[in-house]
């Protein structure tokens, strides 16, 4: 079958798509965006963690039919748009750098999109910032095997206080 | 294996009708999961996403008219004073990915027995809709629980919505397992108490072939408790209901914990909830004095 939908603000296709295949397989074996990471394929990971329609979802769990129409937001599209060399690491991916949240990487792209939905949840509502507690819940479903969790959590907080200051201060942190 | 995606209720009843050995898909946190594994080749996946009204919640004559693909996540952030059991078991699912396409009509409709939504269900007497194009027909929760994945819907018959009861009186939910998260329960237990009606409701989860209720512990803790004042039950009444709600239960040894095990979290989960139940019974009473 043929499945069309929009991911990261462009209209995408794929065709020849099985009815039982993933949208995870559809984006990085059909579509050329592998940073969504394919590990568990039963939603216990996170690391394919994308937003379909808004909303941080494991693509591992959505049928490739369900995403016909929808609008679907990658890790590949975090990053501000513009040409590959002058593209910008959006806050949170500047943060997980910064904090050295990155070993192995494997679980990093799963943990990027859902650090961005806590922000945008906490900081981008008008919120503070979040606790640790907030943090560790939104995180749940994101495993690293690797970092043990603290500095993935330091990433977190500073990226959510710098969005929290320049939203307040007007101005980049 | 086709795609088959109704835009309309009646064009997935239709769709239902002539395929009835379509898989219905909604969130796709456990039909994915087979497909994924190669456990499951169904001949066709009905895609129940695009109906709109299996995702409406509202008042209906008395109930809680929640459609069966209302996302754990709205539950918890919208439907916390109208749904308290059902809210606490949607915020104990798995993680807040799985929690924003899970839905009460997929835990109902692959009716594993650690589906944490049925406890609550049966604790306060929710009535599950059944549709197809023969019509629609309501079963109650407490009678909708066959077997081992099996239930009474029919094969031609979707999971439309659930119905709750407006709450009158405390109700809770808990859960054991072996992290704060992600965890499929190694036992469940769900109180609702109805101090209109004096009566007392209980749902046991993952700890026999279906959700079970622990209809002797209900019977017994309706007679004991002081439904005008609250009083504290004596240590000796807290103790027995929680060795009724234990022999409830036909729980087996397997990977998540031994039989002995779930009878003994059941009673230490059946004796908190009745603790948890008098405190908030005093708020009430305070409240309305």
């Amino acid at each position: 079958m043929r499945v069309s939908f929009e991911v990261n603000g462009h209209e995408v296709t794929a065709d020849n798509v099985w009815p039982g295949e993933s949208l995870l397989y559809v984006l990085r074996e059909r579509l050329g965006l592998p940073g969504s990471k394919n590990a568990c394929e039963q939603g216990e990971c996170g690391s394919c963690t994308v937003y379909l329609d808004g909303v941080t979802v494991c693509s591992c769990l959505v049928a490739a039919g369900q995403a016909q129409g929808r609008a679907v937001r990658t890790v590949e599209g975090l990053a501000e748009s513009g040409d590959l060399a002058e593209r910008r690491l959006s806050p949170v991916q500047e943060a997980f750098v910064e904090a050295g949240a990155v070993q192995c990487g494997f679980c990093t792209p799963g943990l990027l999109v859902q650090t961005d939905d806590l922000i945008e949840r906490t900081v981008g509502q008008g919120g503070g910032v979040p606790d640790e507690a907030e943090i560790r819940e939104h995180l749940a479903g994101n495993l690293c095997r690797c970092t043990g969790y603290e500095k993935i959590i330091d990433a977190v907080r500073l990226a959510a206080e710098r969005t929290a200051a320049q939203r307040d201060g007007g101005g980049p942190a | 294996m086709d795609f088959l995606s109704p835009s309309t209720w009646e064009e997935a009843l239709a769709a239902k009708s002539a395929h009835p050995d379509a898989v219905p898909i909604m969130g796709g946190t456990d039909v994915m999961v087979e497909l994924n594994f190669g456990r499951r080749r169904p001949p066709a996946l009905l895609d129940l996403t695009r109906i709109p009204q299996l995702r409406d919640h509202g008042p209906d004559d008395g109930y809680l008219r929640l459609g069966a693909g209302v996302p754990y996540t709205t539950i918890i952030e919208r439907l916390r004073d109208r749904s308290p059991a059902l809210a606490q078991a949607a915020r104990a699912v798995a993680s807040p990915q799985i929690r924003n396409r899970g839905s009460v009509g997929g835990n109902l409709g692959g009716a594993s027995p650690a589906g944490d939504a049925h406890p609550p269900l049966l604790a306060v007497d929710a009535l599950v809709e059944l549709a197809s194009v023969r019509g629609v027909r309501r079963v109650a929760a407490r009678e909708f629980y066959h077997g081992p994945r099996r239930t009474a819907r029919r094969d031609d018959e979707l999971i439309s919505a659930v119905l709750l009861p407006e709450p009158a009186g405390p109700q809770s939910f808990s859960k054991i397992g072996t992290r704060n998260a992600m965890v499929i329960a190694v036992a469940s237990f769900s109180l609702a108490l109805d101090a209109q009606a004096r009566t007392v409701g209980t749902g046991i989860g993952s700890a026999g072939p279906t959700p079970l209720r622990a209809i002797e512990a209900e019977k017994f803790l309706a007679s004991e408790f002081d439904w005008d004042g609250a009083a504290s039950p004596s240590p000796a009444t807290v103790t027995r209901f929680g060795e009724l709600v234990a022999s409830a239960a036909r729980p087996i040894d397997d990977v998540r914990g031994s039989a002995h095990y779930r009878r003994h979290a059941l009673s230490v989960m059946a004796r908190r909830a009745v603790s948890w139940a008098v405190t908030d019974y005093r708020k009430e009473i305070a409240r309305c004095a």
